[in-house]
């Protein structure tokens, strides 16, 4: 799952964009690979499923339905996997034709929040009460993006992506200072390792949602999670918090004193020029989503393999409110039951969740592919190369009082472009704090 | 609805000898007139009924009258998309123009050396506009470009990332691309010139740069007039150029209206306001192809007198 979640976003807008030729595509099938026959709620005896396809994720995905239906030949699953883009259309406009699929794979918040209004997905809370065990071997913070409104509308499954700050060990070895373990700390870095012509912080600044990690990260340090779950919950004004304008000045202190290299604003993720950045030591320091690993491994030479590459969690902020053990990224994948599904569809589905998606093979699939399964006690998977990695990564996101969810992913897609746009403005010195508040209660809610 | 082709020139009523050839000309225009009609007007309308709409790209279409135009014209970002849109036209029109016309009169000398050179200018009309972005995004970067690569300082700008910068940027590479499609133009109308004309200046004792704005200037008024409204036109719909090089950033400097409509519209799902600003692009085209053809005077004067 190295890079999915960059796909997802970079691929948002273009897969927006396909919504526009909906009726051009209706024309003619664009031939997703059918393996049942199902199609929409198909028949009473199997359910169907319907993912994402594409490597890492397919094969792992269609070996657990292939367990699941050699142990249930009588009750069987016929999954259909569509690619990235295609997938959030087809998905959407399923649901909203009535002809959804027993379990919709989905990414929680936002887009779930959608089905729950629409009373498109089965509440779960009281099968996760009965069926504590099957919980109990989920990591807790995953649950927060599927849960809506206090109740539990999806399984979390697959792998979670916690937001670390990575670092370059050889340059700060090369300039005589330690890893930062305060905000203070990283602003006190930022002459230093100026002085020796190595931007601290890369950041791609033209993608946005980059930018976009920092506030999350500095709002959660400042003021815990209260704020933006207020945002999220639609109160009006939620982000006139003081400590929201205390974070956007920090943030846009940071880019005053230089803070990230040259030219971030138009330095692009897609091409992985801000991971360049760091392995090529041009960089001290990124904050950045798990799956840089992978591309820092991919490409970075013997930068990972000579143990040049550092992690951590994001550090805390002097007298804020919120717990350090905090993070932000994709606590997981989430698959929903459709409330138009029979009852023996959702009877089949709930058996899925509760033996093939927590059993040992499905845990042993995703750490195989780099990932760190949202299944508890998978350390003793993580061996060789990187297993210190996989550990960390564990642990920052079992230890998590809080997991949230990466704000645009969150949103409505209306209120994420805004808030996009205003961040990139804010870092562009374009818009002040104030400005930034303003905006962004506008669409509170929308 | 991006390519509006520039406004037919009006032609006069034909005479009543003339009736029976005029019939079968008509019938010729019919396959072009079928073309634009389903490629041209149909969607026209379409963006024009859903701007009066509610529409998520997904779900339903509400028909809501004029919330959409509403939102939009009261929003901030359409003021500024218009300004930036302008800005761009006319920065590149007043690089282009001099420079394509300087290329093409060269160009149009008969040399052989000429001739070579001319195969050359035109290596950029072979390459799409998206390639082209890629290489200068990559060339540009203020980390691993060329300043970097040749160890010229001065290079090392922040190119894309500072407002003030980039909209030159984008400027440049627009005449980068443009400049030899309108040498082209320019090249072909200056060789139509009559020769006895030059002849005759050069008699009379007129020095190069004399002839230059007496008689070539003059002569090749129609074609500045037909290559600036592609120019100025064409500048409306920039998008894939915008796109990839600084996708509207840094902030929104350079954020011109075919990219506020793509943000609207796709980025954040209000196919409504995309709508509205659809219809004003089209309404700011004809408006300036109109203009311009006005500006160049009636047509029926001669280019010849005194020839």
């Amino acid at each position: 799952m190295t890079n999915s979640s960059f796909s997802r976003r970079n691929f948002l807008g273009l897969a927006a964009g396909a919504a526009g030729a909906a009726a051009l595509a209706a024309c003619g099938s664009s031939g997703p690979s059918n393996k049942g026959g199902t199609s929409g709620g198909g028949s009473s005896g199997s359910a169907s499923y319907w993912s994402l396809s594409g490597e890492p994720g397919q094969p792992i995905r269609q070996a657990a339905i292939d367990r699941f239906n050699a142990a249930n030949p009588s009750t069987k699953i016929a999954p259909t996997f569509f690619a990235n883009d295609d997938y959030k259309q087809k998905i959407k406009t399923a649901i909203g034709a009535g002809q959804a699929p027993t379990m919709i794979w989905g990414w929680g918040g936002g887009g779930l929040k959608s089905y729950v209004d629409g009373g498109q997905v089965v509440d779960l809370t009281d099968w996760f009460g009965q069926n504590a065990a099957v919980k109990e071997k989920i990591l807790p913070s995953s649950f927060g993006a599927a849960t809506v409104g206090g109740k539990i509308y999806a399984m979390p499954i697959e792998t979670v992506q916690p937001i670390v700050l990575f670092y370059n060990k050889k340059v700060f070895d090369q300039v005589g200072v330690q890893p930062p373990q305060s905000w203070g700390d990283m602003m006190a870095l930022v002459p230093k390792f100026k002085a020796k012509n190595i931007a601290p912080f890369s950041l791609a600044g033209q993608s946005r949602w980059t930018n976009m990690m920092w506030l999350e990260f500095l709002l959660d340090r400042t003021a815990g999670s209260d704020v933006f779950n207020n945002v999220f919950a639609g109160k009006a004004g939620a982000w006139s918090d003081p400590a929201v304008l205390d974070m956007l000045t920090k943030i846009q202190d940071l880019v005053k004193a230089g803070g990230f290299e040259k030219g971030f604003s138009s330095v692009v993720a897609d091409q992985n020029a801000d991971q360049a950045l760091l392995f090529t030591g041009k960089a001290a320091m990124m904050l950045h989503g798990s799956w840089s690993y992978g591309i820092q491994k991919a490409n970075g030479g013997k930068f990972v393999s000579s143990g040049g590459l550092g992690w951590m969690n994001f550090p805390p902020v002097e007298g804020g409110k919120g717990d350090p053990s905090n993070t932000v990224g994709n606590p997981g994948q989430y698959l929903s039951i459709s409330s138009k599904a029979t009852a023996a569809q959702q009877d089949i589905a709930k058996k899925f969740f509760s033996t093939t998606l927590v059993d040992d093979q499905e845990k042993a699939g995703w750490v195989k592919s780099g990932g760190v399964p949202v299944l508890t006690n998978s350390d003793s998977l993580f061996t060789g190369d990187d297993a210190q990695f996989l550990k960390d990564m564990s642990s920052i996101a079992s230890k998590a009082k809080v997991f949230a969810q990466s704000w645009d992913q969150a949103l409505s897609p209306t209120a994420a472009d805004t808030l996009l746009d205003n961040i990139s403005k804010l870092f562009q010195l374009q818009i002040s704090p104030q400005q930034w508040v303003d905006n962004m209660n506008g669409v509170i809610g929308k | 609805m991006t390519a509006l082709a520039p406004p037919a020139v009006r032609v006069k009523e034909p005479t009543a000898a003339g009736r029976g050839r005029s019939g079968s000309v008509a019938w010729m225009a019919l396959p072009a007139m079928l073309m634009f009609f389903a490629f041209g007007i149909i969607p026209l309308l379409g963006v024009l009924g859903l701007s009066f709409t509610t529409w998520d790209g997904i779900g339903t279409i509400h028909f809501t009258g004029l919330t959409s135009w509403k939102a939009e014209l009261k929003d901030p970002e359409l003021p500024h998309s218009l300004l930036v849109t302008f800005e761009i036209m006319i920065l590149s029109w007043l690089v282009q123009t001099p420079i394509s016309i300087l290329i093409g009169v060269f160009l149009a000398a008969f040399k052989r050396y000429r001739g070579f050179l001319a195969v050359l200018y035109f290596i950029p009309l072979l390459l799409s506009s998206v390639a082209i972005s890629i290489t200068y995004k990559a060339l540009l970067d203020p980390n691993f470009g060329l300043g970097t690569g040749l160890g010229v300082g001065f290079l090392n700008q922040d190119w894309l990332g500072s407002s003030k910068l980039a909209i030159w940027v984008l400027v440049f590479v627009v005449s980068w691309q443009y400049v030899p499609f309108h040498s082209l133009i320019y090249q072909g109308a200056v060789r139509q010139i009559p020769v006895s004309m030059l002849e005759a200046a050069q008699i009379d004792g007129a020095g190069r740069l004399r002839q230059f704005f007496s008689i070539t200037l003059p002569q090749i008024k129609y074609t500045i007039i037909t290559s600036s409204t592609l120019m100025v036109v064409g500048s409306l719909t920039f998008f894939d150029l915008i796109y990839v090089l600084t996708n509207g950033g840094p902030g929104d400097s350079t954020r011109a209206l075919a990219l506020e409509m793509y943000r609207k519209g796709f980025m954040a799902n209000l196919m409504g306001p995309a709508s509205a600003i659809a219809v004003i692009l089209v309404l700011v085209g004809l408006l300036l192809a109109q203009l311009l053809r006005r500006l160049g005077g009636r047509g029926d004067e001669s280019q010849l007198e005194g020839a």
